[in-house]
């Protein structure tokens, strides 16, 4: 692959509520400060690609009413409805095709807008399951009980992810909901579905964020700090739940093997020195480091048990916080990204992992991870 | 200049968007969902190359693409594959009364799962390998809430 690289990040502040930003507002911010990131102005942008939802937004066409707000008048813009790892990942085939030097990609939401499971639900079939009122937490909560039977992974397992990550959100000014929490007050809160209590659950969140792609040409221009994309894949699974094994990660291992082949990394638990993952739920943490080849099928609870993904372990997971301390959908899969990033340029303020050479994030699109996608970003080429 | 910002009290529009749907089952999923209503039969398609039998029916195979022409008939017991018991009830959405729960099922003589309702369960009873019944409702209009929910399989006497 020719080379690309981040040159640019821009990241709101994630609330439960920004009633005074409305989405493109959102969207102007984050822009703004991914301009700035850069060192760029707007028409260094040769093209845009923004993320959003319909459903979310509650209007159709929902990627032209942010177009003024990204600065997008006489570009070519296009649009991913899904997640913002996604997005990237449009946006980087744009500049590879040659016809753009740079890449503007914003993603936005408002959770507070709107109401979360009804939109949720809206994503399951409406012949065979939407009927039955199942939404995002219900269907996870099949697939946790799934992982958790197969492997004997217990509540309490999943719970210290929640302890991690909530406590590292207090080191992140932009995430929502930093916890101090010990296992305990996991397992006492209350059950939503089970096996999943509220404390597994990530919040409902508002914000958006960007991120600008470059040529090795453009870049060079730009920035003395690039972000080298050095392998990404994706990888689908089955749409209806009944026809996966829950349990089974092979989408993410598919999308994890490839991104690595590409990256030339043939170890990840050595040559990966970061992580950040899409945790919209504390057992995902645990499955999606297994699919991405961190620990054996079934050992996520015993490497976080361990302390490795702890912000001052062998491979720190999710130092921002994760999806678990703010979680704007299509939004949070940029997040990852931009955490791996500022870490990779040291510049994650007091979450500064030490010597970070090569990050992986990692997003999800679909129920229960039907999708995965995966990106080994690096301080070099 | 800021002042205008300072106790700004910020304007929300409500809205409701209520667009009619009619969503067409198409000739696969109608002749299934005719068989529910009518018959009480739960029916499942077969591919022709890998043999995977599909429950609900698949006009295609979504791994090997190619088209399922076989019609199979299904048992109404299966087994419990994975599971939830709901503890927060949603009005709009929550179908029974708590607790209720959420099953993929294996329906025998098929391959895959089928996500449904659990009910009339005892606290503590579902685990995965439970057998369990589909509950057919008296009044049946042709959709899969033709089935109310599944139960685990009661042996009498």
């Amino acid at each position: 692959m020719e080379p690309v690289a981040v040159v640019g990040v821009g990241m709101t502040a994630m609330r439960r509520e920004r009633r005074k930003d409305g989405y493109a507002d959102l969207v102007y911010e984050a822009v703004c400060l991914a301009l700035e990131d850069a060192g760029m102005t707007i028409d260094q942008v040769d093209n845009v690609v923004t993320v959003s939802n319909d459903f979310f937004d509650g209007r159709t066409i929902s990627s032209m009413a942010i177009q003024d707000a990204c600065g997008s008048y006489d570009k070519n813009v296009s649009t991913v409805e899904g997640d913002g790892t996604f997005g990237a990942f449009y946006g980087l085939m744009r500049i590879l095709s040659g016809s753009f030097g740079t890449t503007l990609v914003c993603a936005h939401h408002k959770g507070s807008e709107s109401e979360m499971a009804l939109i949720t639900n809206a994503m399951f079939d409406p012949i065979y399951e939407r009927f039955l009122g199942v939404e995002a937490i219900t269907s996870s909560a099949l697939q946790a009980r799934a992982y958790m039977d197969k492997y004997g992974v217990t509540e309490e397992d999943c719970a210290l992810v929640s302890v991690k990550n909530h406590g590292n959100a207090f080191r992140n000014p932009v995430a929502q909901l930093p916890l101090e929490l010990t296992v305990e007050e996991v397992m006492a809160s209350p059950y939503v579905a089970e096996p999943l209590k509220v404390l597994d659950c990530c919040p409902i969140s508002d914000g958006a964020s960007a991120v600008i792609l470059a040529s090795a040409e453009r870049a060079a221009k730009i920035t003395d700090k690039p972000v080298w994309v050095r392998g990404v894949a994706h990888c689908c699974d089955a749409y209806h739940l009944g026809d996966r094994d829950l349990s089974d990660v092979r989408a993410l291992q598919y999308a994890a093997r490839k991104a690595y082949s590409m990256a030339g990394i043939s170890d990840p638990r050595q040559e990966i020195d970061l992580v950040e993952l899409y945790d919209a739920f504390t057992y995902m943490e645990l499955m999606w480091l297994e699919g991405l080849g961190f620990c054996d099928p079934g050992d996520g609870g015993k490497l976080t048990a361990s302390g490795a993904t702890a912000l001052d372990g062998k491979i720190p997971v999710n130092p921002s916080g994760g999806c678990l301390s703010g979680h704007p959908v299509l939004v949070a899969g940029l997040n990852r990204i931009i955490e791996c990033v500022l870490q990779l340029r040291g510049d994650a303020g007091e979450r500064q992992v030490d010597g970070v050479r090569a990050a992986v994030a990692h997003g999800v699109n679909g129920p229960c991870g039907q999708s995965h996608c995966v990106w080994v970003l690096g301080g070099e080429r | 200049m800021e002042d205008w910002r300072k106790d700004q009290e910020i304007v929300v529009m409500e809205g409701r968007i209520k667009v009619p749907y009619r969503w067409a089952a198409g000739e696969v999923g109608t002749r299934y969902l005719q068989a529910l209503r009518d018959e009480m039969r739960f029916l499942g398609t077969r591919c022709p190359g890998c043999g995977i039998v599909y429950h609900p029916p698949r006009r295609n195979c979504p791994d090997c693409e190619r088209e399922c022409g076989e019609w199979v008939e299904l048992g109404e017991r299966g087994t419990l594959l994975t599971y939830t018991v709901v503890r927060r009830h949603h009005p709009q959405l929550s179908p029974l009364p708590l607790p209720f729960g959420y099953g993929i099922v294996r329906l025998e003589g098929a391959d895959t799962g089928f996500l449904h309702l659990l009910y009339e369960f005892q606290e503590g009873e579902l685990r995965a390998g439970l057998p369990v019944e589909a509950v057919f409702a008296q009044e049946r209009e042709g959709s899969v809430l033709d089935v109310r929910y599944f139960r685990p399989v009661r042996e009498v006497g």
